[in-house]
C-alpha cells in the first residue's frame, strides 16, 4: 500500500455556527483519522481545535463522530474506509460545541460529582484489604472506562433531549454506580445509603430501556448494559417490588420517624 | 495596571497526572486551599498511559522482599548517581501510599489469599509490582480523581460549593510562575478554551508536569510532555539536575509509522515475553554487562526455570534494566539482525497460552490488533527503543520537594530530578508520584499555611509582561536583520518537527561529540526561528498558538540535555556515549545543573551562539554509611571511585 489522497469532510465553528469544510489530504501507510486532523493542522488549517492525548486508545480525549458513528478518531484506521470515500468528521453532538471538534463535556464532569463516593469501611486499615479476584473482576471490568464519552453521547436518551440530562446521569456514570455497589468493600449501605436505590431516583435508571448503544460504541468492550445496567435495573426493581423489601423499608422508616 | 483576573489560593499544582493529584489531595487535607492547574481534562493525564505496575516492597508474592531490598535494585538501576535519601524515602514509604489507594477505592489485581497481586519487572529481584492487568496507570489516575471528588462532595455538604476548598482548572496553561524577590507569589496562565488570561496568587506552587518526550521525534510521550514544569522552573530561577538521562524504553511499536513510539509494556516480558533477533536467537544473553553478570541466568534455560522457582535460579536477561535492553536492541538492529521494520522481535505467542495473553495483556492485544493488524498470541511484535522518561529535573530536597534557590516552589514526579539517577526502573515511576507527590503537598501546605508575614504581593509588571509574552505568536516579528521584507512568519508544527527529528538524530539513544555541538547549533537557529512562529486565527481553542507557546519550553529543555549530554564524558544509564563507552567511576558523584545564562528569567533569543542554559559541576553527599552497608563490598568497587570506599 502506498500515499494516496483522500476527501474530508472537517465540521469547523463555534457556539454561533459553522458547518463543514472540504479538505483533500494526504494519507499513509498504516494512519489512523486523528494522524489525518493532525496533518490538516500542520499543513492547511494551523488552529484546527482538537482533542488528543495518548493517541493510543488509553485516555479517551479524540472523541468525534466519524460518518456519523461516535468513534475515538486514534482508534479508526483509514483503511476501514474506501479510498474513494468521503470521510466526514464533527464534534459530539450530544454536547454544546466549543470549536471546531472540541465540545464541553462538563455535563460529565457535573454527573460524576453526584455519585457519592467509595466508603471505606470501618476498622480495615489500610494494607488489612483482602478481596478475592472472582469478587472484584465486575467491577475491574467497569474501571477500564477510559472516561471518552462515546456511550454519553450516543444514548438516545440524552443525545436529542436536553431535557432529560438534569435528570439522568448517562451510562457512564450508572455503570460507576454499578461498580460501587459491586465492590466488595464498600460501606455505603452501613452509612444508611442504598446505591441501587439512588440509581433509580436520582440518577435517571429509569429513562434507560436497554437499547445497548452505549456497549456498542465502548472502545474499551465494556458490558455496559449486560454486565452494569441490567443488574443494576434487576436489583433496584427487586427492591421496589419485593415485598418483604417494601415492608421492611416501611417499618423502618417509622421507626426512624418515631 | 493590568486587568487579568485574580484568584487567591493557598497552594498551586501545575500538573494533574499522578503527582499533582497526590499533592492536592494531601495538601488540600492538611487545610490550604489548593487549586490544580491542567492542560487537558481532567483525569487524562499522561499518567494514564502507564502500563505495567506500581513497585513497593509488600512482600505479598514473595515474603523476602522488603524496603532495603527495594533501595538496592533502584540504586542499582540508577547506577548508584541517584539522589540516595529520595530512594531510602521512596522505598521506605511505597507500600503505604499503595494500600492507601484501596482505601479510596482502587481495584487492584489480587493473589490467592485475597491481597494485592505483584507481578516482576526488569531490575527488580522480587515481583514488586501492584498491578491492574496493563492499565495500572488508568486506575491511579482514576483513583486519585475519585478522591478529588469525594474531598469536594465533603467540602459541598460543609461550604456548599464543591470548589471552596479544592478545585481543579482543567484545560488551562500555567506560562510562568510569579515572583516577589525570591519567592514565589503565584502563576500566571491561560485557559486554553477562551483564551483568557489570569492570575493565580499563591505563595507556594507545586510544580508536577511530567516530562520531556515531545521534544523526541520516536516517543511514548503525549502531546502535553513539552517540558513545561522544567522550562518554569528554570525561568524562575530553581536549578534543573542531570538533565542529560533520557530513558528510552526498549519497546516501542515500530510499525505502522504512524504509531512508531507507542508503548509496548516491559509487563511483556516480566510476564515471560522473549526478545529475538532475525535468526531466532534471545540476544540479551550476549548483553548481560559486567556489574550485573552475577544476578542474570547464563542460559535460556536458567532463565525459563526462574518464573517458577525465582529462589534456584536466576532471572532471564530480558529482564534487564531498561537502559542495558535499550542499546542491545539498537546494537542488533546495527548489526543487521533486525526485524523487517527496523526492530526486534518480542514473542509471547509461544510461552503463553492465547487466553493467558488476553487476560494478562488486554491493552497490547487490543492496540496491536487494532492499531498494525497484529495478533500477539499468534506472532511476535516488532519493537525498539523509544523516547520514554526524563530522569533529570528539578533539583530538590529530598525531603521536602522543595525546589533549590526558590522558597516557594516545589516539584514531584517525572519533572522532578535525582530520584531515578541515570536510569529509571519499570514501576518506580508511578511508586515515585506517590511518595513525592505527597509529601509535595504536605510541604507546600505547611509552607504556605505556616507564612510569618503577609503573602507575597503580585507584581503587575510581571503579569504585563507574562501577557505580552504569550501574545506574541499573534503579532510574529518581521524580517530578521539582513532578511529581505515580507519573509512569512514561522510555521509552528514545522519547528516542532525539526527539533523532533534534530534532538532524535543529534541526542538520542547513542550520542557523539560532533552530533551535538551540532545540535546546539540547530536549536539556536530554532529558537531564533521561533520568535518569529505565527499563528493564525483567534485566541479561542487555537492549537496553533498553544504550540508556539510550548515551543519556548521543548527548546529551552532540549538545550539542557544537549549541554549535559556533552558535558558528560562517559556512558551511565540513560546516556551513552559512543566516544566515551565505559561508565567513570570519577563521574558518579558529579552532578551537572543547569541554570539560566541570564538569571533575570529573560531569555537570549536573538542570540544564536550565546545559548540560554549554564552549566555547573557538583559533587553529590557521601551515600550514608548504613545505606552503603546493605550492599556487598564487591558491587561497590564497580560503582564508587576508591575515594568514596576507603572514607
Amino acid at each position: 500500500m502506498s500515499s494516496y489522497e483522500a476527501r474530508f469532510k472537517v465540521w469547523r465553528g463555534d457556539v454561533k455556527g459553522g458547518g463543514l469544510e472540504d479538505f483533500a489530504v494526504e494519507v499513509n501507510d498504516g494512519e489512523v483519522v486523528l494522524d489525518i486532523i493532525h496533518r490538516l493542522q500542520a499543513t492547511q488549517a494551523p488552529d484546527l481545535a482538537v482533542r488528543w492525548n495518548c493517541k493510543a486508545g488509553k485516555c479517551g480525549s479524540c472523541s468525534a463522530e466519524i460518518n456519523g458513528r461516535p468513534r475515538l478518531m486514534c482508534m479508526t484506521r483509514m483503511s476501514v474506509f474506501t479510498r474513494e470515500e468521503t470521510i466526514t468528521v464533527t464534534p459530539l453532538r450530544a454536547f454544546p460545541v466549543v470549536r471546531d471538534l472540541v465540545t464541553d463535556v462538563g455535563f460529565n464532569y457535573t454527573k460524576a460529582r453526584e455519585v457519592p463516593a467509595f466508603v471505606p469501611p470501618e476498622g480495615v486499615g489500610p494494607g488489612e484489604y483482602r478481596m478475592m479476584q472472582e469478587d472484584v473482576d465486575r467491577s475491574q471490568e467497569f474501571r477500564k472506562c477510559i472516561e471518552c464519552f462515546l456511550c454519553q453521547d450516543t444514548c438516545h436518551v440524552v443525545r436529542d433531549h436536553e431535557e432529560n440530562k438534569p435528570a439522568f446521569a448517562g451510562p457512564r456514570f450508572l455503570m460507576r454506580v454499578a461498580e460501587l455497589d459491586m465492590h466488595p468493600l464498600d460501606a455505603a449501605a452501613e452509612t444508611g445509603l442504598d446505591r441501587k436505590k439512588t440509581a433509580q431516583d436520582e440518577h435517571g435508571l429509569g429513562y434507560c430501556n436497554i437499547t445497548k448503544c452505549c456497549t456498542e460504541v465502548c472502545p474499551e468492550g465494556i458490558k455496559i448494559t449486560d454486565n452494569a445496567l441490567i443488574p443494576l435495573k434487576e436489583r433496584a426493581v427487586d427492591r421496589k417490588y419485593d415485598p418483604l423489601v417494601w415492608l421492611g423499608s416501611k417499618i423502618r422508616r417509622r421507626s426512624t420517624a418515631d | 495596571m493590568s486587568v487579568v483576573d485574580r484568584q487567591e489560593w493557598d497552594v498551586v499544582v501545575v500538573g494533574a497526572g499522578g503527582a499533582g493529584l497526590r499533592a492536592a489531595i494531601e495538601a488540600r487535607e492538611r487545610g490550604a486551599r489548593t487549586a490544580v492547574i491542567c492542560k487537558s481534562l481532567f483525569g487524562k493525564a499522561h499518567t494514564v498511559m502507564a502500563e505495567g505496575g506500581i513497585a513497593a516492597a509488600m512482600a505479598n508474592a514473595n515474603e523476602h522482599d522488603s524496603w532495603q531490598v527495594h533501595f538496592r535494585d533502584t540504586m542499582r538501576g540508577g547506577k548508584f548517581l541517584n539522589q540516595w535519601r529520595m530512594a531510602e524515602l521512596h522505598a521506605k514509604e511505597a507500600p503505604q501510599r499503595v494500600w492507601e489507594l484501596e482505601t479510596w477505592g482502587a481495584l487492584f489485581d489480587r493473589t490467592k489469599d485475597g491481597r494485592i497481586s505483584q507481578r516482576n519487572f526488569g531490575g527488580h529481584e522480587y515481583p514488586r509490582l501492584a498491578h491492574v492487568g496493563d492499565r495500572t496507570g488508568l486506575e491511579l489516575i482514576r483513583t486519585l480523581q475519585q478522591k478529588i471528588v469525594s474531598l469536594q462532595q465533603e467540602d459541598k455538604r460543609e461550604t456548599g460549593d464543591y470548589e471552596s476548598r479544592l478545585k481543579v482548572f482543567q484545560e488551562c496553561t500555567v506560562t510562568r510562575v510569579l515572583k516577589d524577590g525570591s519567592r514565589v507569589s503565584g502563576v500566571f496562565a491561560y485557559e486554553r478554551e477562551t483564551g483568557r488570561f489570569f492570575v493565580l496568587e499563591a505563595p507556594a506552587v507545586v510544580i508536577a508536569t511530567g516530562g520531556i518526550g515531545k521534544s523526541f521525534k520516536v516517543t511514548s510521550n503525549s502531546w502535553e510532555y513539552t517540558g513545561d514544569g522544567h522550562a518554569l522552573a528554570l525561568l524562575a530561577g530553581a536549578p534543573l539536575l542531570n538533565m542529560e538521562f533520557v530513558q528510552f524504553h526498549p519497546t516501542g511499536m515500530v510499525w505502522p509509522p504512524s504509531v512508531k513510539g507507542i508503548l509496548v509494556t516491559e509487563s511483556v516480558r516480566g510476564d515471560g515475553g522473549v526478545l529475538r533477533n532475525s535468526d531466532g536467537k534471545r540476544f540479551m544473553f550476549d548483553y548481560v554487562p559486567d556489574v550485573f553478570k552475577e544476578k542474570y541466568a547464563e542460559s535460556e534455560e536458567e532463565g525459563d526455570r526462574w518464573y517458577e522457582d525465582p529462589d534456584n535460579n536466576r532471572r532471564p536477561p530480558e529482564l534487564l534494566p531498561r537502559d542495558e535492553v535499550a542499546r542491545a536492541i539498537n546494537s542488533e538492529v546495527k548489526a543487521g539482525r533486525g526485524s523487517p521494520h527496523g526492530g526486534v522481535f518480542l514473542d509471547v505467542s509461544t510461552r503463553m497460552p492465547a487466553e493467558v495473553i488476553k487476560r494478562r495483556l488486554p491493552s497490547m492485544y487490543h492496540q496491536f490488533k487494532e492499531l498494525a493488524d497484529v495478533d500477539i498470541t499468534a506472532e511476535p511484535m516488532e519493537v525498539g527503543p523509544t523516547c520514554h522518561y526524563v530522569m533529570g529535573g528539578i533539583a530538590v530536597e529530598s525531603d521536602t520537594a522543595a525546589a533549590r534557590g526558590v522558597p516557594g516552589l516545589f516539584a514531584a514526579g517525572e519533572v522532578a530530578g535525582g530520584m531515578h539517577g541515570s536510569n529509571r526502573l519499570g514501576g518506580n515511576s508511578l511508586s515515585d508520584l506517590l511518595v513525592f507527590g505527597r509529601r509535595a503537598g504536605r510541604h507546600a501546605a505547611e509552607y504556605a499555611t505556616g507564612l510569618p508575614d503577609a503573602r507575597p504581593p503580585v507584581d503587575d509588571v510581571q503579569v504585563d509582561a507574562a501577557a505580552a509574552e504569550a501574545l506574541r505568536p499573534f503579532s510574529a516579528e518581521g524580517p530578521a536583520p539582513g532578511e529581505e521584507d515580507g519573509r512569512p512568519p514561522e510555521n509552528p508544527y514545522t519547528l516542532h518537527q525539526e527539533l523532533q527529528q534534530t534532538m532524535n538524530d543529534l541526542v538520542g539513544i547513542i550520542r557523539r561529540e560532533g552530533e551535538m555541538e551540532q545540535a546546539l547549533e540547530k536549536l539556536a537557529d530554532l529558537r531564533v526561528r521561533a520568535r518569529r512562529a505565527g499563528v493564525e486565527g483567534h485566541r479561542q481553542f487555537n492549537p496553533g498558538w498553544h504550540l508556539a507557546l510550548d515551543l519556548r519550553n521543548m527548546l529551552l529543555v532540549s538545550e539542557c540535555v544537549a549541554r549535559a549530554a556533552l558535558e558528560r564524558t562517559e556512558s551511565r544509564g540513560g546516556h551513552t556515549r559512543e566516544d566515551h563507552p565505559t561508565m567513570d567511576r570519577k563521574w558518579r558523584n558529579i552532578n551537572l545543573l543547569c541554570g539560566l545564562t541570564d538569571p533575570t528569567g529573560g531569555l537570549a533569543a536573538t542570540d544564536p551562539v550565546r545559548g540560554q542554559i549554564a552549566l555547573t559541576r557538583e559533587t553529590t553527599e557521601p551515600i550514608r554509611a548504613d545505606l552503603l552497608a546493605l550492599f556487598d563490598k564487591e558491587e561497590l568497587v564497580k560503582y564508587l571511585a576508591e575515594e568514596e570506599l576507603y572514607e
